[in-house]
């Protein structure tokens, strides 16, 4: 393994980045199952708090397992990724905000 | 072959570096990725619609097991390990470490298949199939897709470790081919982040 991690900073990944990685993620998977499994947390603060450690998960994963960084030469994936991201916003909050103003105004809930 | 020629001059690169550079056709899977990406966030969109349509049925609180759901995703989270293991070793240039924890990865994805079909199959066996409610129809395309998805991953990896097998070194094709599964099996974790907790966890509160 005498590779130019150092000089690449691990762009491509080391076995420290891949632990490091792991690490993270398996302290923010067993946070989510906590903030459920003990009740601590109302639903509601429950959903957020979710919401927030899958997040923060999925930028671990893509830091650590996918090597996705700011770099010039993947500024096309980044930009394509961020695309992709805004759309899937806009399909997941648009879906819920219409599907749920319509279930109000029709009295199906 | 033109392939091999469009691809040399990267090859050449990446022999001065040691280091494996990313060539179209990784971006190009790349950008399916990204599909695959607006893909999921359609039936995400659909699921989160009808998440509370019981019809009378059950709720996930009834149906999920919590326990089942954290093993299937420490097996997820152990095989990305895992795979990242085999990409290194890909880089180091030694096959048969590559070889071997393609064959974990591989072990651990038909496990998390396996119990996702023992989940689906119990299920069904309780009458708590696809056709119970609406709730249940989005939970059996959500997550029924990422577990098809695994599996055409499982078949992807069976064929790249077939084509490794010899002893031909390493080719700058295999390692493409590598890089491009790795994004794809990393890519499935992610997807089963969102299942995890939104499907779930947020489906027993």
């Amino acid at each position: 393994m005498a590779q130019a991690h150092t000089a690449h900073d691990g762009s491509h990944g080391s076995y420290s980045a891949y632990l490091i990685g792991f690490v993270l993620a398996v302290i923010l998977t067993v946070a989510s199952f906590a903030a459920v499994m003990t009740h601590a947390l109302s639903p509601g603060m429950a959903l957020a708090a979710l919401t927030v450690l899958a997040v923060v998960q999925i930028v671990v994963h893509l830091v650590f397992f996918l090597h996705m960084n700011t770099s010039s030469e993947q500024s096309w994936n980044l930009m394509c990724f961020i695309f992709a991201a805004a759309s899937v916003i806009v399909i997941i909050g648009g879906t819920i905000f219409i599907m749920h103003d319509t279930a109000i105004n029709m009295m199906s809930r | 072959m033109a392939h091999e020629a469009t691809m040399s001059p990267l090859a050449h690169a990446d022999d001065h570096h040691g280091e494996h550079h990313e060539t179209p056709n990784v971006f190009g899977f790349w950008l399916y990725l990204m599909t695959d990406c607006i893909l999921f966030g359609s039936i995400f969109a659909a699921f989160a619609v009808l998440r509370n349509q019981f019809a009378g049925g059950p709720s996930g609180k009834e149906l999920f097991d919590l326990t089942n759901v954290g093993i299937e995703t420490a097996i997820l989270l152990f095989s990305s390990i895992t795979y990242g293991f085999a990409s290194l070793n890909a880089m180091a240039k030694n096959k048969t470490m590559v070889l071997l924890w393609l064959a974990v990865t591989f072990v651990l994805g038909a496990s998390f298949v396996g119990l996702e079909l023992n989940e689906f199959s119990s299920m069904i066996a309780e009458g708590n199939g696809p056709d119970r409610s609406a709730f249940l129809s989005a939970f059996f395309t959500l997550v029924g897709t990422h577990g098809l998805h695994v599996t055409c991953g499982l078949i992807w990896m069976l064929v790249l470790m077939v084509q490794m097998m010899g002893p031909q070194d390493l080719s700058e094709r295999m390692m493409n081919k590598l890089t491009c599964l790795s994004l794809f099996w990393h890519f499935l974790d992610i997807v089963w982040i969102c299942v995890f907790s939104f499907v779930y966890l947020a489906g027993v509160m």
